[in-house]
């Protein structure tokens, strides 16, 4: 037997991250640059989570007439009223603003009702009222949760390693969370509070990936105290290198069984999720390692750190 | 050497079969788990409503209408403090009357103002004001502040608001007795179980599983039901009062179903309100034979309610429920008997229901929905089978994957510590009783491709130990021991983030919260320790030249 049958990564690579870290570097940022100009003009497309309103989707056991739907909930004197289809023929997305004033709750009854005259035995599978003041809460606590979250992850990092691997870490976070937005607000997916969940995950998993690689930097700059910054980056990404792709390709795994699963929110989160993965890896490598070499820990900081570590060594 | 301590391998024994205990009801049919030994446990996993369909809708009690209502009193009994009459039992000598004017609230209903004619007065009427306070009570009792703050303002007007303490304990009373009504008026219906919760301090969440029907459940929990008996106020002509002529104490009420009389003028002074009814069911109009409730007053209800209708033979009053009139009877005669009945334009369901709220008795204040979300059984249902097939579809591809990787036995370890992995999770669940909900599948599902994770570290690392040259034994040993930070440090910046989700988050999302942290924790187990006895087992088995990675 001739265990492993696949063998992903040879044992010893000895890729130059490094040399190509400087286009890397005018590529994250050209990126970044165009995610900002993509949120600020195309915008994100906020869900009813953050911009308050009604999605009630609708099933029929005959095929569902939209442009019918369209104009009886037209002429029923809301606001952004938008009706598409779902998924298949006999269902229907119907998305609104209650008139100025009105209680959203009592205007998704009497829309339900005019469906049901049009419709007789339509079924509403799901209904959601988001009220003005629950939204705008709701929009609060998901850029407050964003913001612990990082500056905890931040301090975590900056606590276990070096004050300057902790900023590479902030500029690693920055850079994904920037890239994830602008490729939300490009693709103009559905912003939900499950967005949120997808954006704190891939802070989570991203951070996971540096974690790694700035865990053996601390290693190697201990272990080779002559050799260059530069280096010791190119080593140890090497190192951890098959690690993090087969890692990457594991979750990449399981997200796909993921995409089965159907409604549009969980749909949002996997692509989100897919996208998050992809660019996680890439910022360890190529965003928080860089940084680094613009900004070196010093090389007599890591004995300290070496001190306390001794014991655990064999 | 590779010597793992015993409390290490029973650890992972007594946790897994722990975790397989508490697991397995969510795998056994409700039959089986009623039959189990009651020793067992036989609870399953928590649905979110997501997932066994539902209803969630979250009220805000409109305090603002408690705040007015208080400071209405107060603005009516300024008048007997400021013409200095005595109160119903007061010894002493009556004081001297204060002039004053323009008695009222402001359009907000937040502040009660009156204006003293004579400058010299508006000190000892801020005095006499004072007196009509009362002191607020706490959650913990007393708190030595009075519930009123009297001052005075330009123009010898004097300005009364309510303190902040008073609003936050009448706030939370009106929460209080708001979730006790709408207890009752559940419990009337006899309908499966709904939780209902307080959240915050002005709001109340009303959780509905299963097959409902939101538009009943709103109208159940969320109308005022404040039924008051008032006289019609005849003295100014219909038409003018539509007009806008409405003469002072007297307010013009909406009559729906009534074409003929739309709106109709009725004195503010209630004569007997619902909170003197002590029955009321659904029934039939004795003549129209259309549906109605008949209800019954207490002896003060009755006896008020006699009284009024005495003086007032002839005339007319209307029935009002939540400022809309139901209907506006003549009184023939003097009702005597304490009985009567209330028709309208009722179906026999909506007569069922008046008849039940009535019963349960009014909110203390009206109830706003801010938020509502509803899936149907079927779509929750549809739900479940996608995350179970998810879940199958994910496991199956890393399960080849890691076999290609790492070989039977490396990657065969590395799924069952995952396996157990999920089991954990999903006993952790159960048993502290966390909810599951489509996102937390989502969590349980991403656990599968990120929990293997702890494993490829430990075994990269035992795969470079043992190409730098040292033994098999002690590759495996340094990989442990050195991976293990590793693991520990990415770990702690994914239950972090999963904990900030938890705190943050709401409903669906906390689910995924829940799996999330439950995940890394459990992952850290199997992962770590159980993967370390495994691996320690084999070794000793085979005492292999090379390591199979």
């Amino acid at each position: 037997m001739k265990w492993p049958f696949i063998k992903l990564i040879p044992k010893n690579t000895k890729f130059g991250f490094v040399r190509f870290s400087i286009p890397a570097a005018v590529v994250s940022v050209v990126l970044c640059i165009a995610s900002l100009v993509s949120c600020f003009t195309l915008g994100l497309n906020f869900g009813i989570d953050f911009k308050g309103g009604t999605v009630v989707e609708a099933v029929w056991d005959k095929p569902i007439n939209l442009a019918q739907v369209r104009e009886r909930v037209g002429n029923m004197n809301l606001r952004d009223v938008g009706v598409q289809d779902f998924q298949e023929p006999n269902q229907a997305m119907i998305r609104f603003l209650p008139p100025e004033g009105a209680d959203a709750s009592a205007t998704v009854d009497s829309v339900k009702a005019e469906l049901r005259a049009i419709m007789p035995g339509v079924k509403f599978p799901r209904v959601e009222v988001v009220g003005p003041k629950v939204s705008e809460e709701l929009g609060t606590n998901g850029a407050l949760a964003l913001g612990i979250a990082i500056i905890l992850v931040v301090l975590y990092i900056w606590s276990r390693f070096e004050l300057q691997m902790g900023f590479g870490s902030i500029v690693a976070l920055a850079h994904d969370i920037i890239l994830t937005l602008g490729f939300m607000s490009i693709t103009q997916l559905d912003f939900s509070l499950t967005t949120i969940a997808a954006l704190l995950t891939i802070i989570g998993y991203s951070m996971n990936d540096t974690v790694v690689v700035f865990d053996r930097m601390r290693e190697n700059m201990r272990k080779y105290k002559k050799m260059s910054f530069g280096d010791i980056i190119d080593l140890s990404t090497n190192e951890t290198l098959s690690r993090t792709i087969i890692t990457a390709l594991t979750t990449f795994l399981a997200l796909l069984g993921l995409t089965v699963v159907g409604g549009e929110t969980m749909q949002v989160f996997t692509v989100i999720m897919l996208f998050g993965v992809f660019i996680g890896t890439y910022s360890s490598i190529y965003v928080a390692a860089p940084v680094l070499i613009l900004w070196p820990p010093k090389r007599g900081a890591e004995k300290a750190a070496a001190r306390t570590e001794a014991d655990a060594r064999p | 050497m590779l010597h793992v301590a015993r409390w290490r391998v029973l650890a992972v024994i007594i946790v897994s079969l722990l975790g397989l205990i508490f697991a397995l009801p969510n795998a056994l049919p409700q039959s089986v788990r009623d039959s189990m030994p009651s020793f067992l446990p036989s609870k399953t996993v928590n649905l979110g409503l997501d997932l066994q369909g539902g209803s969630y809708l979250m009220f805000e009690v409109e305090s603002q209408v408690v705040y007015k209502a208080r400071l209405e009193t107060v603005a009516d009994d300024l008048v007997r403090e400021l013409r200095g009459q005595k109160r119903p039992g007061e010894l002493g000598a009556a004081k001297t009357p204060i002039l004053f004017a323009g008695r009222g609230l402001t359009p907000d209903g937040q502040v009660a103002r009156v204006t003293i004619q004579n400058a010299a007065d508006v000190q000892e009427a801020i005095k006499r004001i004072q007196t009509l306070a009362s002191p607020v009570i706490g959650l913990t009792g007393p708190t030595g502040r009075n519930d009123l703050d009297v001052k005075a303002a330009p123009g010898n007007v004097i300005e009364i608001r309510l303190t902040e303490e008073a609003k936050v304990a009448m706030t939370r009373r009106a929460v209080s007795q708001s979730i006790e009504v709408i207890r009752r008026r559940i419990d009337e219906t006899g309908t499966k179980e709904p939780a209902i919760t307080r959240q915050g301090v002005d709001r109340i969440v009303v959780q509905a599983p299963g097959e409902s029907d939101p538009e009943k459940l709103k109208r159940l929990v969320g109308q005022t039901a404040r039924l008051t008996f008032q006289m019609v106020d005849e003295s100014v002509p219909p038409a003018e009062a539509a007009a806008g002529r409405i003469p002072p104490g007297s307010v013009l009420l909406e009559q729906p179903g009534q074409p003929g009389e739309p709106f109709v003028l009725v004195r503010r002074r209630a004569l007997v309100t619902g909170d003197n009814l002590t029955k009321a069911d659904p029934g039939f109009d004795q003549q129209s034979g259309e549906p109605a409730v008949t209800f019954q007053f207490d002896g003060a209800g009755g006896r008020a309610f006699a009284r009024a209708s005495t003086e007032n033979v002839g005339k007319r009053f209307a029935i009002i429920l939540d400022d809309k009139v139901l209907s506006a009877p003549s009184i023939r005669e003097p009702i005597l008997g304490g009985n009567g009945q209330i028709s309208g334009s009722f179906t026999i369901e909506s007569a069922n229901e008046l008849a039940t709220l009535l019963r349960a008795g009014a909110l203390p204040a009206p109830l706003k929905v801010m938020e509502q979300r509803t899936v149907g059984p079927e779509l929750g249902r549809d739900s479940i089978n996608a995350g179970a097939t998810a879940g199958v579809i994910a496991m199956l591809l890393v399960v080849v994957f890691m076999i290609l990787a790492y070989g039977i036995i490396f990657g065969g370890i590395a799924i069952l510590a995952l396996t157990i992995n999920l089991i954990l999770i999903l006993a952790a669940m159960t048993a502290v009783g966390a909810t599951l909900t489509l996102p937390g599948i989502a969590g349980l599902i991403l656990t599968i491709g990120a929990a293997v994770d702890a494993n490829v570290l430990i075994y990269e690392r035992m795969r470079e130990e043992e190409l730098a040259g040292r033994s098999t034994a002690l590759a495996i040993d340094a990989g442990f021991k050195r991976a293990i930070v590793t693991v520990m440090d990415a770990n702690v910046t994914a239950l972090l983030t999963a904990l900030i989700l938890f705190y943050f988050g709401a409903g669906p999302v906390r689910g995924f919260a829940w799996t999330l942290s439950i995940g890394v924790i459990t992952s850290l187990f199997t992962a770590i320790l159980m993967t370390q006895v495994l691996v320690a087992a084999w070794y000793r088995q085979t005492k292999p030249k090379r390591l199979p990675i």
